[in-house]
């Protein structure tokens, strides 16, 4: 396969993104931008019995952005929330074999987004 | 897999004629032009003579008045630099917004030692008013350096102007024909330069070899010391291969090119007409008519250029975008991606959601390439706007 600057991971993640859409009635939504290439991600998730039961996205934004996006839905599915508040750039990046050094804020975005989500959920849903 | 090169503003194929040229430079006519008393350095010698007409052909002028380079960035240098550095009292440059980062950071360390520039801004389209040209004249005026066409966004400026502006007012004029020529026209005495800059691998030559033409009588110092090369205005054993090569293509050029650009304008329209009627919220950059045959270059809203390009390349098409994110793959942290600076001074936002691409086409191209990519782009674009945010709510605004 063609994959220019990437890993094939991120390749395969950016070519069949998982997860992209909205959840209707999301029980929390993040949006994260990156000023200075414009770039966005919308993150939706739906939290059951403490737990992200499911998780889209939709990004606006390069391939390390869109793979980045795509892997993280698939991490924070199942995890609890402080599980997922846990979730780190580097471990996005890792579990897509890696990001060039430039493109490591791609993958900051999704870390963000997750806060972002799960920051809305708790003001949604108190105490 | 197709296989379609649509980037040939970043480079072209080398001829094979002109591989086939270069060939006997290497093992067999390895000579050193400087030591011309054995055979070996008299056919090296004569050589480089028969190379330096075929280039000075190539644009009108005396084979005295081209001086051999490493490429288009060191003639840069050399026109900018080497002219600021024969003057004696003007200490003033102009130039465009638009030029190549070899004219506009060569202008760096001249603004440190005391020199003043004026950089010019660009219309819409991309070009230069010469009447501001006119106007940035001072009397101390040493140099003006505008191109000839614009590698991202195809534009030709209006050089004939340009210079006869700066001739009147006996300031030199620099042009960086990089991109234009081997394509279009490129005449030193219809454009009235006193310096010019070529690059051989643009028109299918070798990579590593270039030329700066330099008018009689034009005061430039060489900035590498060493021998008397190059009329002594560039020391160091000649590329004698590599200037075969580009002699070679410049003789490619002149038999040639006037009828790939018959061939690549239209095919250039084809595609571009096509784009307008397949994707919605696509913006073409730079002139309609004043640009380089077979050159398209446009922004998309709500699909970023880099995923643009990589998808494109899946497709089997390879393409250029002056995205931030696409801009410098290998650099070390995000400071290093920059939304180009041709886009941002012809008013493109860099900070919303746009993706740039530069379709450039070149003398194999044909039209089964052109239908390929429109067969290709639109869905390319609807799949990235279906995963962006941004597209949602546009929609969203637009009620559907
Ligand atoms: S999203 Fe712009 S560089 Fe990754």
């Amino acid at each position: 396969m063609a994959a220019g600057p990437y890993s094939e991971k991120v390749m395969e993640h950016f070519m069949n993104p998982r997860n992209v859409g909205e959840i209707e009635n999301a029980d929390g939504v993040g949006e994260v931008g990156n000023p200075a290439c414009g770039d966005m991600m919308r993150l939706y998730v739906k939290v059951e019995a403490g737990k992200v039961s499911d998780a889209k996205f939709r990004t606006f934004g390069c391939g390390a952005a869109i793979a980045s996006s795509s892997m993280l839905t698939e991490m924070i599915k199942g995890k609890t929330i402080d599980e997922a508040r846990a979730i780190t750039n580097t471990q996005v990046s890792d579990a897509l074999g890696g990001l060039p050094e430039v493109k490591i804020h791609c993958s900051v975005m999704a870390e963000e987004a997750v806060k972002a989500a799960l920051d809305d959920y708790s003001k949604k849903h108190p105490g | 897999m197709a296989h379609i090169f649509f980037d040939h503003i970043s480079t072209t194929p080398v001829d094979p004629r002109v591989i086939e040229a270069m060939l006997p430079y290497f093992g067999e006519k390895y000579g050193n032009p400087a030591s011309h008393i054995h055979d070996l350095g008299q056919t090296a010698l004569r050589s480089l003579d028969a190379a330096r007409g075929s280039v000075a052909r190539m644009v009108g002028a005396q084979p005295g008045e081209i001086v051999f380079t490493s490429g288009a960035t060191e003639a840069n240098n050399l026109a900018i630099k080497g002219a600021a550095a024969g003057s004696k009292d003007r200490r003033h440059i102009i130039v465009s917004e638009v030029e190549h980062f070899s004219v506009l950071n060569a202008l760096l360390p001249l603004r440190a030692s005391g020199f003043e520039t004026t950089v010019l801004h660009v219309d819409h389209d991309g070009r230069v008013d010469p009447d501001d040209v006119r106007k940035a004249i001072r009397p101390d005026t040493l140099l003006v350096s505008v191109m000839h066409a614009n590698a991202e966004i195809g534009t030709i400026q209006p050089v004939s102007e340009i210079g006869r502006i700066a001739r009147e007012r006996g300031v030199l004029f620099h042009t960086d024909a990089t991109a234009s020529a081997g394509h279009i026209p490129v005449d030193v005495e219809a454009i009235g330069a006193d310096l010019l800059t070529l690059s051989a691998h643009n028109f299918y030559g070798p990579k590593g070899i270039g030329a700066i033409y330099v008018r009689k009588g034009t005061r430039l110092e060489s900035m590498l010391d060493g021998g008397f090369q190059e009329g002594g205005y560039r020391a160091g054993t000649e590329n004698v291969p590599g200037i075969v090569g580009m002699a070679a293509a410049a003789e490619i050029a002149m038999a040639e090119s006037v009828g790939w650009a018959d061939r690549l304008a239209p095919l250039g329209r084809q595609l571009w007409d096509g784009l307008e009627a397949s994707i919605p919220l696509l913006h073409f950059t730079g002139h309609p008519k004043e640009r380089l045959p077979g050159h398209v270059s446009f922004w998309v809203e709500h699909a970023e250029g880099e995923s643009l390009l990589l998808l494109l390349n899946m497709q089997g098409v390879m393409a250029a975008s002056g995205s931030a994110c696409s801009s410098n793959l290998r650099g070390h942290d995000e400071e290093d991606l920059v939304a180009s600076t041709v886009l941002k001074a012809i008013g493109v936002p860099s900070d919303i959601c746009t993706g740039s691409v530069t379709f450039s086409m070149g003398k194999d191209n044909t039209g089964a390439d052109v239908a390929h990519v429109l067969s290709v782009l639109p869905a390319i674009v609807s799949r990235l706007r279906e995963m962006s945010p941004t597209w949602l709510d546009y929609q969203k605004q637009q009620g559907g």
